[in-house]
């Protein structure tokens, strides 16, 4: 399968990138790691005019911490992300995430801004960003903003990002105490993009009861989408498996699975439930001990 | 047609060409090359027969375009052999029975090799991660899995042979 044709650039920094999307606004996509935007094009679902190559800019792909935020540049890949042992160990569901998309050529090469941003509602980086309570730095020749993971995700392949912005950096809050997060998956083979999965972010209070829940859901949606009611529920109740049943069930309700290839909908929707469940023992087991 | 002139170290030696920047780097690399060591499979990301090294990093090279190759350093199958010897990879497939048809191969040598440098002693769990992006129809991995395992010790044992450069 060969792409149509279109014209490629490799502009050595940020600004002429940002440049090139304001004068070419509409035409151009830019190209960080690949995986997600090539397969579209050569299956010709995507025809750029301009393939703006971001792999000469540098200062994209760090990953540091600050006192408030973990910054992580959008084009670290999904491998430097698994194998950062301090943001993993901090939160373990990007651990979780990371060891789980594609496989280790895809790791090596695709990177998490280019993800968040292609925005499959199969992929992992958004629920698990979302119950974390991530932000977006999007930058475009105009300036700078920073948006919430939350309400960024509106529809497949349809995000807040406007064509002339690049996602230079995705910030994560740093755990607090007692804050515990996972991401469970649920796939047809190794490798392959889920069937459902769910990312679950709890905080513990000196009482033992949930303070904080992060709660959403990858692929049984149009987009991967928080599951508020779910996240309401929790918050303020005693970690144990009545409240997760709850939730899950919340979660659930709040799913709108599609039958495809993975599976029928009440399957998925099933899945969503059992999934979310595991999600959340998890969660909460890492709480206690974090 | 607009072409765009690249420079692609390919297993130590400096090629050129002009290509369209839509040409995928497999293509180049078969096509252009002939470099034919190099397969296409599913075209589509997903077996891995296509894996090369760029820059010393394991992809597809059917997920990569030519004109994002300018520059690089690449290696294929074709650079395994070292003075008409087999990489140890190499010869532990054979050994092991590591390939039934064989179009895999290739694919699955290049990824095995870009593993025993980041990780010189796998587990069995972790070379079968390790070549999760290769797909066998064959021979169902268990040999694939003893000839890496095979591979690793030798290339270990290499490496201790080989006394540490000192500062």
């Amino acid at each position: 399968m060969i792409p149509a044709s279109f014209d490629y650039v490799r502009p050595g920094s940020l600004d002429e990138v940002l440049a090139l999307l304001r004068d070419r606004e509409g035409e151009a996509k830019i190209l960080s790691g690949g995986y997600s935007l090539l397969p579209l094009m050569k299956l010709r679902l995507a025809q750029p005019a301009l393939v703006v190559d971001l792999q000469a800019v540098t200062g994209l792909d760090g990953i540091a911490r600050t006192d408030d935020w973990w910054r992580i540049g959008g084009r670290a890949t999904h491998r430097a992300i698994l194998e950062h042992g301090a943001l993993t160990a901090d939160h373990a569901s990007i651990h979780d995430a990371a060891g789980g998309i594609g496989d280790p050529q895809v790791r090596n090469w695709g990177t998490i801004g280019g993800s968040c941003a292609h925005a499959d509602p199969s992929s992992d980086w958004p629920a698990v960003l979302q119950a974390l309570g991530a932000s977006f730095v999007l930058r475009s020749a105009a300036g700078e903003r920073v948006v919430p993971a939350r309400g960024f995700f509106v529809d497949a392949f349809q995000t807040g990002i406007e064509p002339t912005e690049v996602m230079t950096e995705v910030r994560v809050p740093v755990a607090v105490p007692r804050m515990g997060s996972s991401y469970v998956k649920l796939e047809r083979r190794a490798g392959d993009f889920a069937t459902v999965g769910a990312a679950a972010a709890l905080t513990l209070g000196a009482d033992g009861r949930i303070a904080a829940a992060g709660l959403a859901l990858t692929a049984v949606g149009d987009a991967p989408f928080v599951a508020a009611a779910a996240e309401a529920q929790l918050t303020g109740s005693a970690p144990d498996e009545a409240a997760f049943a709850a939730a899950a069930d919340a979660a659930a309700a709040a799913a709108r699975p599609v039958a495809d290839g993975h599976g029928p909908a009440d399957y998925k929707l099933a899945m969503a439930r059992e999934i979310t469940l595991r999600a959340l023992r998890l969660a909460a087991t890492r709480a206690m001990t974090a | 047609m607009a072409t765009t002139h690249v420079q692609v170290t390919v297993n130590g030696k400096l090629r050129e060409a002009d290509v369209e920047a839509r040409l995928l780097l497999v293509h180049l690399l078969r096509d252009q090359f002939g470099l034919t060591g190099t397969h296409t499979g599913c075209d589509t990301s997903n077996c891995g027969a296509c894996t090369v090294h760029v820059n010393g990093r394991s992809a597809k090279s059917c997920t990569m375009l030519a004109v994002q190759a300018d520059g690089a350093s690449i290696t294929t199958i074709e650079g395994m052999e070292q003075g008409g010897k087999l990489h140890p990879l190499q010869q532990a497939f054979w050994d092991q029975h590591g390939l039934q048809c064989g179009f895999c191969t290739p694919g699955m040598i290049m990824e095995s090799a870009w593993l025993l440098g980041e990780n010189p002693d796998p587990t069995e769990g972790e070379i079968r991660e390790g070549i999760a992006g290769n797909l066998c129809r064959c021979t169902g991995y268990v040999n694939i899995v003893k000839a890496v395992q095979q591979a690793a010790a030798e290339l270990r044992a290499a490496a201790e042979a080989t006394p540490a450069a000192t500062a």
